[in-house]
């Protein structure tokens, strides 16, 4: 292989927090890019996927370790490459045209030779004729060729790609995706490596001459392997399954060898995900995991996650969530890429509604240290309510910012359903079951009347 | 004020527009450019033949009708400098602010601290010191005015550009990252187009307040010093002092003329330009549609201008930042380690320290001013406090009484709305302070004094914030709630309990939060004014203020000023913001 065009060396990226912990989203990293490759990274949300990218192409600053460019520090080189972006990013106030040119108007290129390169990128994608068409008056098949439009006029040497197919229908990425391999493989553009991240996994196979699995809490490479398919790659050729089967595995299984832990300057530790105090809720919701059980029963109780997903046409992003929460909540069990539900997972599919919700609440109970520690507070409290803050504090020392809401959301949304406990949103504070205090309240009124 | 945007107009201005003539225009449209082009040049000789000339030692304002053009125009020019100023202000500082992380909760919360003190406080210190500062020349009281209704103009614009570029799509600005924009690119196809729709708005309430303190700022007397200013405030004010009632209705109809062709020729035309920076995926089907816009971007001579000045200037400006670019990045790869000069840190600490040494010493100096105020003076502003508090929220009362039902009925009923809406625009445009002497003489005729008087004047100024949420408002709830109540025969009370005024509320708490910041503004002109040549004031904050700025006692004008910025800012803090949060939890009505 030759020299790489990017290279990332031991790159970490973290947040500080006010107290001693830090939260670790990306482990010590080591990572090229070469001449020649379409790279594909693949992982479930949370894993840092976007943050990799970001810190590739020079927008990010990693919080430790360095990237190069061609060998030079990053923040000190001419970079050359693009992004094509998962919301498009188009800018809605310029018409198709002025869009693809802004890069080259950035770059202080004269009119003249602005006009033709524009012109050319333009045909190139097939945009011949919208030149002065607005982005919103577009399909959004068309507006994300704007995207690469955009992207391609500047000759980028590595071209990024944010799951730049997430957003559209399923025949308009297929029409996409064909359209730049073979833009690629007829080497039409002048670009030399291309970097796509995407939680689709026949995508990653379709496309790539390397994939590379990340895994997360914190975000660490898990697996890093070259795809040795020919083009145009069959979807039902066995080879193409038997490596889709493989990728699913490697994401459910979970990691045989954790990471090591890294260490900061001073000598202290970072804390792993693993080894903290809350375990990270899984943000589906119980009317999902009821859902997925219920299919589960209907194909005999087991599964491979696969077919399930391409049953259901669900992508990993959506699907995983669901599993981990089931079987965080004990209704499933997960090996080697196989989901098989338990004996009260059975029971919660069978039962009727109002069983399943005390079912649920035995269960998260049992399993959810958050929503354990929200019922006792409320029940030790003499007024049955307390504040949401608390517990944002205590979720804060071990999760970002976003992800402290994201993780109150989803136990708000579980305890509700269970009929843990309420939630008073203007409030913000979590309160005594509604049934409980309504009772009450009768008792206290008919005591009065009489 | 605010425009909503209704079906009659749209359907009268695209039957004007089929009745131009289309090859026609640009020809008319170049000749008429030209024409403007020449007026601007005259209008730009009389100003400075006006400012630069002495000041007149004894200002004469006429009463007669011939001078109404001239002084509309010296009015309008006050306005339009100031509102330009602000402009200019209001992007400077939200920028900074925005990309400043180090001084952005500071600026932030001066900025809320300023948009709390009211404007006419500082007109005896800003007046004063323009005039020390052009002794000789009609300029220095001119640019005390502009500075004046500047102030009043500029906080709510500066707020809207920052939170705008804060609520910037982070992948849009990590596209201009990535593509290597320069700050001036990012800032013309990124910030402005994103701020623009926000801007314009802002724009619109600023103009329409300058109009309500300009009528002051031209009135103004300190002392035994006339500052009056010729314009249509003092004209008015002139007339109204001299019992002149023609002369009154012909203020009135120009103050009305140039209201209804500021909304027809900027506002318009700006809201129909604006409409392309929409932050939107799908066009949406309402527009507001200008036919001299239409006309402007028909002009051959405007886009040969832009082609040959601005055009050519931004690309040899783009060309030239691009290879700074270029430069600096050769210049870091060749160097081994990037040297941070410690001569332009220690500056940059020097000069904070300078700065915090001069703050500090203007705070105690002007805390020893407070220390002359006597306790007897103290308790008179307490008094007047509670006093313009009580006044305030009579005022608010009063206006959401009438303007709920009326509001509701014209949200609810879209052939009403078609005519009750410009009509209520018009009415809304013209400057409360513009027709307080009218009023105050009537109210005298009938046996009013100050106290009605000035509650009357917090009215007419802000039912009007009222008014118009309230239409939105009700416009704004979806009609299968309507249909709801309809199917359960729900009874009146029962109607306006679960439906009406859940859906208006968000909207009527953003009304009632502007209306209530503009009456405490206007108490200062409400409870102390000059009529015919004696002056009448009422118990009250604002009429503490005005008369300490009239006499010239500072120490009471700066307390005074404090105690209305505190009552301001704790009223916000307590009592809006909660309110405000309970709206966009409970009452919102789009998940």
């Amino acid at each position: 292989m030759t020299t790489p065009i990017i290279r990332a060396e031991r790159v970490e990226k973290y947040y500080a927090q006010p107290s001693e912990n830090r939260i670790q989203v990306i482990s010590p990293t080591d990572l090229a890019i070469c001449a020649g490759e379409i790279v594909a990274l693949l992982g479930p949300s949370g894993s840092g996927k976007s943050t990799l990218l970001r810190m590739l192409t020079g927008l990010s600053a990693p919080s430790a370790g360095q990237v190069y460019w061609h060998e030079k520090p990053i923040a000190s080189a001419n970079v050359n490459v693009s992004i094509v972006f998962q919301s498009f990013a188009l800018f809605p106030w310029l018409t198709v045209f002025e869009n693809v040119e802004a890069p080259l108007r950035a770059k202080g290129m004269d009119t003249a030779e602005r006009r033709r390169r524009s012109q050319r990128i333009l045909d190139t994608v097939g945009l011949d004729g919208f030149q002065s068409a607005y982005p919103k008056e577009l399909s959004g098949g068309m507006r994300q060729r704007v995207g690469f439009a955009r992207a391609l006029v500047v000759e980028p040497e590595v071209l990024f790609m944010d799951e730049p197919f997430s957003a559209l229908d399923v025949l308009t990425s297929e029409n996409l995706r064909s359209e730049l391999l073979e833009l690629w493989h007829k080497k039409t553009l002048p670009t030399q490596a291309i970097f796509i991240v995407t939680h689709n996994i026949e995508e990653a196979v379709l496309l790539a001459d390397r994939i590379i699995v990340l895994g997360r809490n914190p975000g660490h490479i898990r697996t890093d392997f070259h795809v040795g398919l020919v083009h145009p790659r069959d979807r039902k050729a066995a080879a193409f399954t038997q490596l889709v089967d493989y990728i699913y595995k490697v994401l459910t299984q979970p990691d045989a060898q954790p990471p090591a832990l890294p260490r900061t300057a001073d000598g202290r530790k970072v804390r792993d995900q693993r080894e903290m105090h809350y375990q990270m809720l899984p943000h589906a919701r119980p009317g999902g995991i009821a859902g997925l059980l219920e299919i589960l029963l209907d194909h005999a109780g087991k599964d491979d996650i696969y077919r399930l997903a391409d049953d259901l046409s669900f992508e990993i992003d959506d699907l995983l969530p669901i599993v981990d929460a089931a079987q965080l909540l004990g209704f499933l069990l997960v090996t080697e890429g196989d989901v098989a539900i338990t004996a009260s997972g059975t029971e919660y599919a069978d039962s009727e509604i109002l069983h399943q919700k005390e079912l649920f609440r035995t269960a998260a109970v049992e399993h959810v240290l958050l929503l354990r520690q929200i019922v006792r507070a409320i029940e030790a409290k003499s007024d049955g309510t307390v504040s949401e803050e608390f517990f944002h504090d205590m979720l804060d020392e071990q999760f970002s910012e976003d992800e402290t809401l994201r993780q109150l959301e989803t136990a708000i949304n579980w305890g509700r359903y269970a009929e843990l406990f309420d939630f008073d949103a203007s409030r913000r504070r979590f309160t005594l079951p509604q049934r409980l205090t309504h009772d009450a309240e009768q008792d206290r009124t008919t005591g009065i009347d009489a | 004020m605010i425009l909503v945007p209704n079906g009659f107009t749209h359907t009268r201005e695209t039957l004007a527009r089929s009745l131009v003539v289309r090859r026609s225009w640009p020809v008319v449209l170049d000749l008429s450019v030209a024409a403007v082009g020449l007026a601007c040049f005259y209008g730009v000789v009389l100003l400075a033949r006006y400012w630069f000339g002495h000041p007149e030692p004894e200002i004469v304002i006429s009463q007669s009708p011939r001078a109404l053009p001239l002084y509309a125009f010296y009015s309008v020019v006050r306005i339009g400098l100031a509102y330009l100023l602000s402009l200019v202000f209001a992007v400077g500082y939200g920028y900074v602010a925005a990309y400043n992380p180090r001084i952005e909760a500071l600026m932030i919360a001066a900025l809320d601290i300023l948009q709390s003190i009211p404007v006419l406080s500082f007109l005896p210190g800003v007046m004063l010191a323009m005039v020390a500062l052009f002794p000789t020349r009609q300029i220095g009281v001119e640019m005390g005015a502009i500075l004046l209704i500047f102030t009043g103009q500029v906080w709510n614009m500066a707020f809207s550009f920052y939170s705008s570029i804060k609520s910037i799509p982070k992948e849009l600005s990590e596209a201009a990252g990535v593509y290597q924009f320069s700050a001036l690119q990012r800032l013309i196809q990124l910030e402005l187009p994103f701020a623009a729709i926000g801007l314009v708005w802002n724009s619109m309430v600023s103009v329409a307040g300058g109009w309500f303190f300009l009528m002051a700022c031209e009135m103004f007397v300190l002392g035994t010093r006339d500052f009056r200013l010729p314009g249509l405030g003092s004209y008015l004010q002139t007339a109204a002092s001299r019992d002149n009632g023609t002369a009154m209705a012909w203020g009135l109809a120009t103050m009305v003329l140039i209201i209804v062709a500021t909304d027809q020729l900027i506002w318009r035309p700006v809201i129909a330009w604006s409409d392309r920076f929409k932050f939107e995926q799908v066009e949406s089907k309402s527009h507001v549609r200008s036919p001299l816009l239409h006309m402007l971007q028909q002009s051959h001579a405007l886009k040969l201008l832009h082609r040959h000045t601005t055009g050519s200037w931004t690309e040899r400006i783009y060309a030239r930042l691009a290879k700074r670019r270029l430069d600096a990045v050769e210049r870091a790869s060749t160097e081994t380690a990037p040297a941070t000069s410690s001569t332009s840190t220690w500056l940059s600490i020097l000069l904070v320290v300078i700065g915090s040494a001069l703050v500090l010493y203007s705070a105690v100096h002007a805390v020893g001013l407070l220390r002359t105020v006597q306790r007897a003076q103290f308790r008179q502003i307490l008094i007047g406090a509670s006093a313009t508090f009580l006044r305030v929220n009579l005022s608010l009362l009063l206006a959401s009484v009438w303007t709920i039902p009326v509001g509701v009925a014209i949200g609810f009923n879209p052939r009403l709305a078609r005519i009750a809406q410009p009509l209520a625009q018009i009415a809304a445009s013209v400057p409360a302070t513009a027709l307080f002497p009218v009023l105050l003489l009537a109210l005298i005729d009938v046996g009013g004094g100050m106290g009605i008087g000035s509650i009357a004047l917090m009215l007419l100024g802000t039912q009007w914030y009222i008014l118009f949420n309230v239409i939105a408002g009700a416009m704004a709830i979806p009609s299968d709630l309507k249909e709801v109540s309809d199917l359960f025969h729900f009874k009146t009370v029962q109607r306006w309990r679960t439906v009406i005024l859940p859906g208006i509320f968000p909207f009527l708490l953003t009304g009632l939060v502007t209306a209530s910041g503009g009456a405490w503004n206007a108490s200062i002109v409400a409870e102390y004014f000059h009529l015919k040549g004696q002056t009448m004031q009422t118990v009250g904050l604002g009429a503490e203020i005005s008369s300490a700025s009239d006499h010239g006692q500072f120490q009471l004008l700066l307390l005074a000023t404090i105690v209305m910025a505190l009552m301001v800012v704790t009223i916000n803090r307590l009592v809006w913001r909660p309110l405000f949060r309970i709206a966009e939890t409970r009452y919102r009505l789009q998940g």
